[in-house]
């Protein structure tokens, strides 16, 4: 539409070279169209932070054959629930030995690299170490986008600029997050031998293990912790709803390193050399928090569109997906050669069609819930389950009946009674929700 | 582990000027300054004496923590340049 005047052209932009926006570049590149992905790290994967795991399935739908070559780190067969108060530990553990993965831990630096390299190789101009800076705009149409040196057009650009989304922003297609919104993310890699990670987590080769930590130090806090297993490191880090932060004034690396000194965390971390420290936001606003994903000539992936599911732990798959979407709808969009929002809505409609917002939709109350009642959550029900095996294995010549009575008794006196329908209100409603 | 032990171990490029401006006199009247606390990587340091906000930016981590959390909106954030900031290895 804009060609004649146009020198730096093309088809398609894509901002940002996370998982979402490679997912998004390659599929449009699979069937021939131009592509360019403006990233602003040194390469890809440079800027980015996750906890550590990708589903494998989801990952195979862009990348069949990635296990094959990929950086990956080890099989997660193993996947811990630990419920930590200050010097107790109850932990459900579940291992499978099924062969196939359902997950690998990875490391962002070397995996977002390597997808970027396989997507060059289908067709994606890649332009790293540039930031880009603002949108252009004409007509109530995004046509463009401005680098430090140089504006460039396309038809359709697909902002994949990550949960701070500076860009989906200026689009006018988000507001500001507020911090109840976003969890602050801290992680600690720490170089440990193979064979140490094996013998401290009771892995074969090449196995890994899932830890999530639920409680200490974050007891009535609505924030998680989690360790993973790579080859050759571990990596222990935590987040947390930034609202719990600024309202409690806690600084998030001191909330890790409490975690990291818990009698059940440090041995499994014992000697092993700081490798990096690091920090990310992750959108946790969920469904009730996404933005508008379309607009003429624009759409949103990714952590910049909300697409985070918290409880299930999944972020890159979404994000992988709804690139993907993105991709095929601009495809379409060429196809027709109209990029109004009247065709990119077909981008929201993929979505809407696929688990990604039927499970957020699922879980829209989720956020709200627990913010409201994560005392009960990440608090008295973690330190009620304690005191249990705490009372259930203690040998002390108490009648065992008189000891169940008392723990009974305490649920009904160490907490008011409403609060306990609350909770249970709170828990059989959420429970509804989902199934429904 | 000191933070800044920690902060050691990541690998930075720096700019000679700042991607983050704060609104001094915003901050000057800000009585909770939850920059200097939420931040992960300490970049905000209030100086008492001079009432002057010390800005450490070639220690962000980009997280983007204190343009959320920051009340007054008093903190201009923008990404460094394309090729500074910092760069993860382990991420």
């Amino acid at each position: 539409m804009y060609n004649i005047f146009m020198e730096n052209k093309t088809q398609v932009i894509v901002v940002g070279g996370g998982p979402a926006g490679i997912s998004a570049a390659v599929t449009v590149a699979r069937t021939g169209k131009e592509v360019i992905l403006i990233e602003r790290g040194n390469f890809c994967g440079s800027k980015n932070v996750f906890g550590g795991a990708v589903y494998t399935k989801p990952i195979k739908e862009i990348f069949p054959n990635f296990e094959e070559n990929a950086p990956l780190e080890r099989n997660n067969t193993k996947h811990k629930y630990m419920l930590l108060t200050e010097n107790e530990d109850t932990t459900i553990s579940h291992s499978s030995v099924d062969e196939n993965s359902n997950s690998y831990t990875v490391i962002r630096a070397k995996f977002d690299r390597w997808l970027s390299e396989q997507a060059k190789k289908e067709g994606v101009t890649i332009v790293t170490q540039t930031l880009v800076k603002d949108l252009i705009i004409k007509n109530n149409r995004i046509i463009g986008i401005k680098t430090e040196l140089e504006d460039y057009y396309a038809d359709i650009v697909i902002l994949a600029d990550g949960v701070n989304s500076l860009l989906a922003k200026k689009a006018g297609l988000r507001n500001d997050f507020k911090p109840s919104d976003v969890a602050l993310g801290v992680k600690e890699v720490f170089k440990i031998d193979s064979e140490k990670i094996n013998e401290r987590f009771n892995l074969k080769e090449n196995e890994g293990c899932i830890t999530e930590i639920i409680g200490y130090p974050m007891n009535g806090m609505l924030g998680l912790g989690y360790i993973y297993t790579n080859k050759n490191s571990v990596t222990i880090g935590l987040g947390v709803a930034l609202d719990e932060l600024t309202e409690k004034q806690l600084k998030p690396y001191e909330l890790l390193d409490k975690l990291k000194l818990h009698p059940s965390v440090a041995p499994l971390i014992k000697d092993g050399e700081l490798l990096e420290y690091s920090a990310h936001l992750i959108p946790e606003g969920g469904y009730n928090k996404i933005p508008q994903l379309y607009g003429n000539g624009v759409m949103v992936v990714g952590d910049a569109a909300m697409l985070v599911n918290n409880l299930h732990w999944e972020g890159t798959n979404l994000a992988m997906i709804s690139g993907k979407f993105a991709g095929e709808t601009a495809v379409e969009a060429i196809k027709m050669n109209d990029f109004s929002k009247n065709t990119l809505k077909l981008y929201k409609q993929k979505l809407d069609k696929s688990f990604i917002i039927k499970d957020l939709k699922s879980y829209r109350n989720l956020m709200p819930t627990m913010h409201k009642r994560r005392n009960s959550f990440t608090d008295y029900y973690i330190k009620k389950i304690s005191s249990f095996f705490e009372m259930f294995t203690s040998v002390d010549g108490i009648v065992k009946r008189d000891k169940f009575r008392n723990f009974i008794k305490s649920i009904f006196t160490d907490r008011n009674i409403s609060e306990l329908f609350k909770d249970g209100f709170a828990g059989i409603k959420l429970l509804w929700e989902i199934l429904k | 582990m000191s933070l800044s032990d920690k902060l050691f171990k990541v690998k930075y490029t720096s700019d000679n000027i700042s991607h983050l401006t704060p609104d001094i006199e915003k901050c000057k009247n800000c009585s909770i300054k939850t920059c200097t606390f939420v931040c992960p990587a300490q970049v905000w340091e209030w100086d008492e004496e001079k009432q002057e906000m010390t800005v450490n930016y070639e220690n962000c981590l980009e997280c983007g923590a204190c343009r959320i959390a920051c009340k007054n909106k008093s903190i201009n954030w923008e990404y460094p340049k394309g090729n500074k900031g910092v760069t993860f290895k382990q991420g």
